[in-house]
């Protein structure tokens, strides 16, 4: 098939079938060189960004809530085109009619989209409730079908944050698709899908996916008409760099008014666009300045992307995040690798608009990526504290070279896969279930097999193992259950119309279960092992309390006897997991990452043996537990490290703050020594980690004077966020966390 | 056996690149500027084997790239220098490069064989004369000069350090001293002017140490800025 707006690309198997991979690999050009070809900000920009930045002064002063639509449903055609500044953006497209004023979308849960309006003093129109009263919500779905085990496993925070109430997200459109193609392509293919369903036997899963192919292609022809509205026609191909931009962005954009997801992931964009970019410069029609301009008008767009929320939901996902998470880099099969000049030029929004949180930027890193882009990466770390990074190196042999990451550290392949989202369970208070034999001191509920408390005045390490065991054994099988209603619910009351119509009809998914409080558990054990643990009963004989005599190894300083255990109590929960089938015969999987639940998860849980105290926040995703590495960062970067890819194939979260002085004596030594570090944690096979490089004091300082500090970024667990959007808890735990600093 | 004080796993301020630092316990001198005094007393400390050590480092091995390496501070290293020469012989063994931090205030056998063994080391010069070395030192210039020279004749490339204490050597007549000194020996790769700094104060109240330089200032950045650019004239 040939169209006159593929006029220069090298031909291939994506002319014949739908297959952005194989036109990227055809067609990019690497690049190897340094940053020093980038542009800055041009005027307009600047100007542009300095209108967002009213907006988002006043958003803050306002509660962090600038404006709410509370009369309108949020879909793709239910808001007029809403604009910055019309005549000077070059990406246009707003989710409501105007810049940060916020949709209601009540397709999750009604109650959700209540309380969020009421939070922040709207209410929300009464039309709006009355039609969603003869309508079955996700949520309502859910709760019908929870068994009461389920219920109290809720209640008593053995498993929480559960996407019962709000959306998923954790599901990543391959907006590309239609830049390359054009919406009627796409649209023929899923008519032919659908064709290719009509001869087989009409079962659950036939009769399911045809209604979900004919439910895509609905939402394909409102993407079309929802950018006509905006005065661009989008049935055909992207016919220049600013189209394809314009064009994916739609995508994206139709996704987040369709689907208030927790993480709305936009993929691996920035090499695509780079091949038209390369086009267009090639053709005489565009400089670097006006490349690097759409980057960041397209940019700018993703910063000001929102959704509305309730107060609870900001406890388990602080500072307002759409995580709006952008690979970058990596290697390709063939060992070229795929960073391009826009590779740079993306990470140089950080520059040319200034730090902030989103998009979520997500470098995959692999020992192989060009010095260059390695040192510029360093460098943008040290100076913004706005990006995460990712080991390529483990994941492109499972996933291939075109996968992205969905919210945090979630790996699937574009278009390909996607993931039926799980939270986490608490294993601490797991480990202390056991003990008491199926008694939550800090919620007061049995839950699970009901068994004596453990006796004696010592714990003994085999009898808690032994315990333990049992009780994983109980949570994973509950764990899958309570995750298969959901996800059947979900696909049945909130499906992902426009996501799922850019994917492949027939998907490979993902289910993705997640632990937190990992390094309390294995320091909790450890405890138990090397010291004495003395148990402290209350007056109905359940134990509420520990008495812990002696030192113990400690999870972050390289000593395998902890490590280990971290290592094993993951190792389990997955074999557990296994053992009960899926949704849809999704692939279990497990994630070490709690993003900012892990304060929420420590209130809900009583003192452990590890000496943590009952309300204690729990260390972020796989993180040590705060200030317990005595032997410095590398040894605390050695211990999760051990923790093992193949058993948490959705991410092992590690987030790592060093003062700069820490780091080295000036700015070239600190990028150099930085690359040194990522290169060797990634070469012990690390899955990813948040780098901050700043001063524990600038924080107490945001703290004490947050309008001082604006757009202090900081990366918490997997994402970035401005310091002041997150709660004083969540601020207060960030504080206290390790900085590995000059002794 | 060696004693050892305490191990930071990232050191990037004691050698090139990424550094396994390895503070040694036990010290001959004592610099009124001195940040550990911890490492001061002869005879404590932890043991370990040379073969620790070294096994210990290797673990840290692909975050030291093509730079980085161990580093083995103190304290004196000088004191434990057979110890010192079996660390870096066994990290040798493993392909990792050596870094020597020292006062250079011990010249014998011992210490030349080691330094056979030693890639780069960091040569703390606290003065530049006689007197302030005696004062504050607690040992004569001479032998750190001796150590130097002998550092230039097998052409060990060496780091010149100096913490800069105002109203002791925070002045041109040093800097110009020691330029001369660095002119004086090819071996001499970079210098590095160190801010003299109190946050060690809370160690030696701990330790009911009287920490000598509690009363003279910090210098500030811009004093140390004015004093590398004298030093480059």
């Amino acid at each position: 098939m040939e169209h006159k707006n593929w006029n220069g690309f090298k031909s291939g198997k994506w002319q014949e079938e739908i297959n952005v991979r194989d036109f990227i690999q055809n067609n990019y050009s690497e690049y190897k060189g340094d940053s020093a070809f980038l542009a800055g900000a041009t005027k307009r920009t600047d100007e542009l960004m300095k209108k967002l930045n009213a907006l988002f002064a006043l958003e803050r002063h306002l509660g962090g809530v600038l404006d709410i639509d509370t009369e309108t449903v949020s879909s793709l055609m239910s808001y007029a085109p809403g604009y910055i500044d019309k005549e000077n953006e070059i990406i246009v497209g707003m989710q409501t009619n105007r810049p940060l004023k916020r949709g209601v979308n009540p397709f999750g849960g009604m109650r959700m989209a209540r309380q969020a309006c009421e939070a922040y003093g709207y209410k929300l129109n009464e039309k709006i409730e009355t039609q969603f009263k003869f309508r079955t919500t996700h949520n309502d779905g859910v709760f019908r079908a929870y068994t009461d085990e389920m219920r109290l496993a809720r209640k008593s925070h053995v498993i929480t944050g559960l996407p019962d109430a709000y959306g998923r997200g954790r599901i990543i459109g391959d907006y590309r698709r239609v830049a390359l193609y054009g919406v009627d392509r796409l649209l023929a293919d899923k008519e032919k899908d659908k064709k290719a369903l009509e001869n087989s036997l009409f079962d659950n899963d036939n009769i399911r996916l045809t209604e979900e192919i004919y439910k895509q292609m609905e939402f394909l022809g409102l993407l079309k008409k929802m950018a006509e509205m905006y005065g661009f026609d989008i049935s055909g191909p992207a016919a220049n760099a600013k189209e394809a931009i314009q064009w994916t962005y739609f995508a994206y954009l139709a996704a987040i008014k369709e689907q208030n997801g927790a993480a709305m992931s936009l993929g691996r964009v920035s090499t695509f666009f780079d091949i038209y970019i390369e086009r267009d410069i090639k053709a005489g029609i565009l400089d670097e300045t006006a490349a690097q301009e759409l980057i960041d008008d397209f940019v700018m767009k993703l910063r000001i992307a929102r959704h509305l929320r309730t107060p609870e939901y900001n406890e388990l996902f602080g500072g307002d995040p759409m995580w709006i998470t952008e690979a970058v880099g990596g290697m390709g099969e063939d060992g070229r690798t795929l960073v391009t000049k826009s590779s740079f030029r993306i990470l140089n929004t950080l520059y040319t608009l200034g730090s902030s949180p989103e998009p979520n930027l997500t470098v995959l890193w692999s020992n192989s990526l060009p010095e260059g882009f390695k040192k510029f990466c360093a460098k943008v770390s040290c100076d913004t504290d706005s990006i995460q990074y990712e080991n390529d190196d483990i994941m492109r042999p499972i996933y291939g070279d075109d996968y992205a990451i969905a919210c945090c550290v979630s790996a699937m392949k574009v278009g390909k896969q996607m993931q039926f989202f799980g939270a986490r369970c608490n294993l601490a208070k797991l480990l202390l279930i056991a003990i008491n034999g199926g008694y939550d001191t800090s919620s007061d509920i049995h839950i699970g097999p009901q068994m004596p408390v453990l006796e004696g005045d010592k714990l003994d390490y085999q009898e808690v193992m032994k315990r333990m065991d049992i009780y994983m054994e109980w949570l994973a099988n509950l764990y899958v259950n309570t995750m298969n209603i959901i996800h059947f619910m979900h696909d049945k009351y909130a499906y992902e119309r426009t996501q799922m119509a850019l994917h492949d009809t027939n998907v490979e998914r993902l289910m993705a279960f997640g632990i937190a409080g990992l390094s309390v558990v294995a320091d909790s054990l450890s405890a138990i092992k090397y010291a004495d643990v003395k148990p402290i009963r209350n007056e109905n004989g359940f134990i509420t309390e520990f008495n812990t005599v002696g030192d113990f190894p400690k999870f972050g300083n390289d000593d395998d006897r902890v490590d280990l255990i971290a290592k094993e109590m993951s190792h389990k929960m997955i074999t557990e997991l296994r053992k009960t089938p899926t949704y849809r015969n999704a692939i279990h999987t497990l994630s070490l990452l709690t993003i900012t639940s892990n304060v929420m998860y420590g209130k809900n849980t009583a003192a452990t043996p590890d000496g943590r105290k009952a309300g204690d926040a729990f260390a972020p995703g796989a993180n040590p537990m705060h200030n317990r590495e005595e032997n410095g960062a590398l040894a605390s970067l050695n211990s999760v490290a051990k923790l093992s890819y193949d058993d948490c194939r959705d991410g092992i979260s590690n987030t790592f703050s060093i003062t700069p002085d820490a780091l080295g004596r000036d700015a070239d030594e600190r990028e150099n020594n930085l690359v040194s570090i990522l290169d060797g944690y990634f070469a012990k096979k690390a899955h990813h980690i948040n780098i901050n490089v700043l001063n524990r004091e600038t924080l107490v300082a945001a703290y004490n004077d947050p309008e001082a500090y604006p757009n202090l970024t900081i990366r918490v667990s997997g994402y970035a966020v401005n310091f002041h959007k997150l709660s004083r808890e969540q601020q207060k735990e960030v504080i206290s966390r390790t900085f590995h600093e000059v002794i | 056996m060696g004693k050892v004080n305490s191990i930071q796993t990232l050191g990037a301020l004691d050698g090139p690149g990424v550094r396994f630092v390895v503070f040694l316990q036990g010290c001959n001198l004592r610099c009124g500027c001195c940040h550990n005094p911890d490492t001061w007393e002869i005879g404590v400390g932890t043991e370990y084997t040379a073969l620790e050590i070294a096994d210990k480092c290797e673990r840290f091995k692909e975050y030291f790239g093509d730079k980085g390496g161990i580093t083995i501070s103190g304290g004196e290293p000088l004191l434990q220098a057979e110890f010192c020469l079996e660390v870096f012989r066994e990290c040798h063994k493993k392909g990792i490069n050596t870094c020597l931090d020292t006062s250079g205030s011990i010249l014998n056998d011992s210490v030349k064989a080691l330094l056979e063994e030693t890639d780069t080391v960091l040569l703390d010069i606290k003065y530049t004369n006689d007197d302030d070395y005696k004062k504050y030192v607690g040992c004569g210039i001479k032998t750190p000069l001796e150590f130097l020279d002998y550092l230039s004749q097998k052409n060990i490339p060496t780091v010149l350090r100096q913490v800069i204490i105002p109203t002791l050597n925070d002045n041109e007549e040093n800097i110009l001293r020691l330029k001369e000194i660095r002119d004086n020996h090819k071996n001499i790769v970079k210098t590095e002017f160190l801010p003299f700094k109190k946050l060690c104060s809370v160690k030696y109240e701990k330790l009911g140490i009287d920490f000598k330089f509690k009363c003279i200032p910090e210098p500030t950045k811009k004093q140390i800025e004015y004093l590398e650019q004298k030093y480059k004239e």
